[in-house]
């Protein structure tokens, strides 16, 4: 059995001009141990199909409209504030964006972890502290003890995404949602908590949702991948078969977004026009209006998730008639 | 390994902003008028040893000099200790004041802020309370509640606390927002626990810089009840009876008035200047250019 289940999920937000759906029959499964990537860009509800599992969206204006998202039993989408409560941290734990802004500026990084474990252990202060010391040395922050005492503002951007890190795998989650967790970084930093998360996933056997818009963060360390593309999946792979057959014509615009060393192109080929706003999005397939290949049939109706291999599927009415890559 | 970060110096925040304030010299000339008011008051027992209220006719209206230092009023009692004991009243109340405000209006404030469904309600009851001039709606409650110094405490209580908590209110919607009040429910805190750790200690420089304003007003607010008649009861010495009483007799004796009136200017430019410089120090945003 997956360890998490989401499915149909649709989450909604009233809005000033009428109820909108920014996530719209989602549905994948998360294995222990396995890392799922989750890519799309800006605006394609990645973002809020994570805070959707976490609860974490303010209802209103969100509500969970259709479906359900079930961790080791529960539906979380019906669960008291509560109980939720009790699932996050312990069972599933969120890493953000902005490591700058993601701590609290008025208290020590030790306090803030320590903090997190008080909230589902009673623990002597001894213990906490050593937890806490232990925490961070494991996201490699050199001379824990010490900086143990050390405020937010003395740390790099780098080294708060590590202390986010230890915050939120202090409670040996069995889930890590990563929200883009290295896109606020420089690239040599990105490689080294990518890294990190690897080896802590290995340490852990933890299961990870990596969501991010880049490709090359994907190819290095998801298993599988599925691609969002205004609020609905619109490709799912292995990660091998994803980069190597990638079959919607969206997932292989993002391919060739992508700077390549290999090849000899003179001009990335960049996907014409925008992501449509939610409100105004095309009827049938999302991507039409943008699509190389669109043919009438594109805009009268959602194409559904058809088989392509092994663990690979994709929604769109022309992949029989799609050029090979 | 990551690089570590610049040594930015070791010291928690609080010891920076107490490093700030001492080398701010209006901050340090406002603590020191303060101060002065306050250990006075303090000291009253000891340092006015003459009973305020001890009627002696055949030294009325002594002008200040060796036997009475601030002079007599009109009907012989010494104003030095009249003065002084008004001192410790002001203060004590100026002190009530501001604690009520610390803990009613932060409760209001951070549950108007932080649990949405609650705040059109209080913040509905707070405007309506803060639609009315604070003299106005002290006169008010202590005609409900009757004249005394506990009244006087109430009354000023409730026309200030609306004022404090929408300071707290505004600080709280802000940092409810905040990506690490956000993480902080990621990782499994409950409401209770992200207010008392994330959101209230953050917003605790606005409202200390607040109080400090605030014990300044409810000290002139309570000179002007009892000035107007409707705060302690006389006998007792308040700055502001003493000064009613005197207003009658300002052309012959102006010391009378003009005594407790340059104590009141003191507490009050005092506090001021003592506000103004936690601003500075500890919400440098608020300032305003001059």
């Amino acid at each position: 059995m997956s360890l998490l289940e989401v499915r149909n999920l649709t989450t909604a937000f009233q809005t000033g001009s009428g109820e909108i759906a920014a996530v719209e029959d989602v549905a994948f499964d998360l294995n222990p141990g396995e890392i799922l990537g989750i890519v799309g860009e800006s605006g394609s509800g990645k973002s809020v199909t994570a805070l959707t599992i976490m609860g974490l969206l303010p209802r209103p204006p969100a509500r969970v409209a259709a479906g359900s998202v079930h961790f080791d039993g529960e539906d979380l989408t019906h669960l008291s504030d509560r109980r939720m409560q009790h699932i996050r941290g312990p069972g599933i734990a969120m890493v953000f964006q902005e490591p700058m802004t993601s701590l609290n500026p008025v208290f020590t990084i030790g306090n803030q972890i320590m903090e997190t474990i008080r909230a589902h252990e009673r623990l002597p202060q001894r213990a906490l502290f050593a937890r806490a010391v232990e925490m961070l040395e494991k996201v490699g922050i050199a001379s824990a003890a010490r900086r143990m005492a050390d405020y937010p503002h003395q740390l790099s951007g780098g080294q708060r995404q590590r202390v986010m890190l230890a915050i939120a795998l202090v409670c040996r989650p069995r889930v890590l949602i990563a929200d883009e967790p290295t896109t606020a970084l420089d690239v040599t930093i990105q490689a080294q908590i990518l890294d990190l998360m690897l080896d802590l996933r290995d340490e852990f056997g933890m299961a990870i949702v990596l969501i991010t818009h880049n490709m090359g963060v994907i190819a290095e360390t998801a298993d599988r991948v599925i691609v969002m593309y205004a609020g609905r999946i619109v490709e799912e792979a292995p990660v091998a078969a994803l980069f190597d057959n990638p079959r919607h014509p969206y997932t292989r615009g993002l391919l060739e977004c992508v700077p390549s060393l290999t090849t000899e192109r003179e001009r990335l080929i960049a996907i014409p026009g925008t992501l449509p706003e939610p409100m105004r999005r095309p009827p049938g397939c999302r991507f039409a209006p943008r699509c190389r290949f669109a043919a009438p049939i594109c805009s009268e109706s959602i194409p559904a998730l058809t088989e392509q291999g092994p663990g690979h599927t994709a929604a769109c009415f022309r992949i029989a008639e799609l050029p090979a890559v | 390994m990551a690089p570590e970060a610049p040594e930015a110096p070791r010291q928690p925040p609080w010891k920076a902003h107490i490093h700030r304030l001492l080398h701010h010299r209006l901050f340090l000339l406002g603590l020191g008028l303060f101060l002065i008011v306050a250990v006075v008051a303090l000291l009253a027992p000891w340092i006015a040893p003459q009973d305020p209220n001890k009627l002696a006719m055949r030294f009325k209206f002594r002008p200040p000099d060796g036997d009475f230092i601030f002079g007599t009023d009109n009907f012989g009692r010494s104003l030095w200790s009249r003065v002084v004991w008004g001192a410790r009243l002001s203060m004590f109340i100026g002190s009530a004041v501001v604690l009520i405000n610390a803990i009613a209006g932060t409760a209001i404030g951070a549950a108007a802020g932080y649990f949405r469904k609650l705040d059109n309600v209080l913040m509905r009851v707070n405007d309506a309370l803060m639609a009315f001039p604070a003299v106005l709606l002290a006169i008010a409650v202590t005609a409900v509640l009757g004249p005394s110094v506990n009244d006087v405490i109430i009354a000023l209580g409730i026309v200030y606390t609306p004022r404090t908590a929408r300071i707290v209110r505004s600080s709280v919607i802000v940092l409810r927002e905040m990506e690490y009040v956000q993480a902080a429910v990621a990782a499994g805190a409950g409401h209770w626990r992200i207010l008392r750790h994330h959101i209230l200690p953050n917003a605790m420089a606005p409202l200390i810089v607040q109080l400090s304003f605030l014990f300044a007003y409810a000290v002139l607010t309570e000179a002007t009840l009892s000035f107007l008649g409707v705060g302690a009861v006389p006998p007792t010495p308040t700055w502001g009876n003493i000064m009613a009483e005197g207003r009658q007799y300002m052309v012959d004796a102006p010391w009378i008035v003009a005594i407790p009136g340059v104590a009141l200017m003191i507490t009050v430019l005092g506090l001021n200047l003592l506000g103004d410089g936690l601003r500075d120090v500890l919400d440098p945003r608020l300032r305003i250019q001059s």
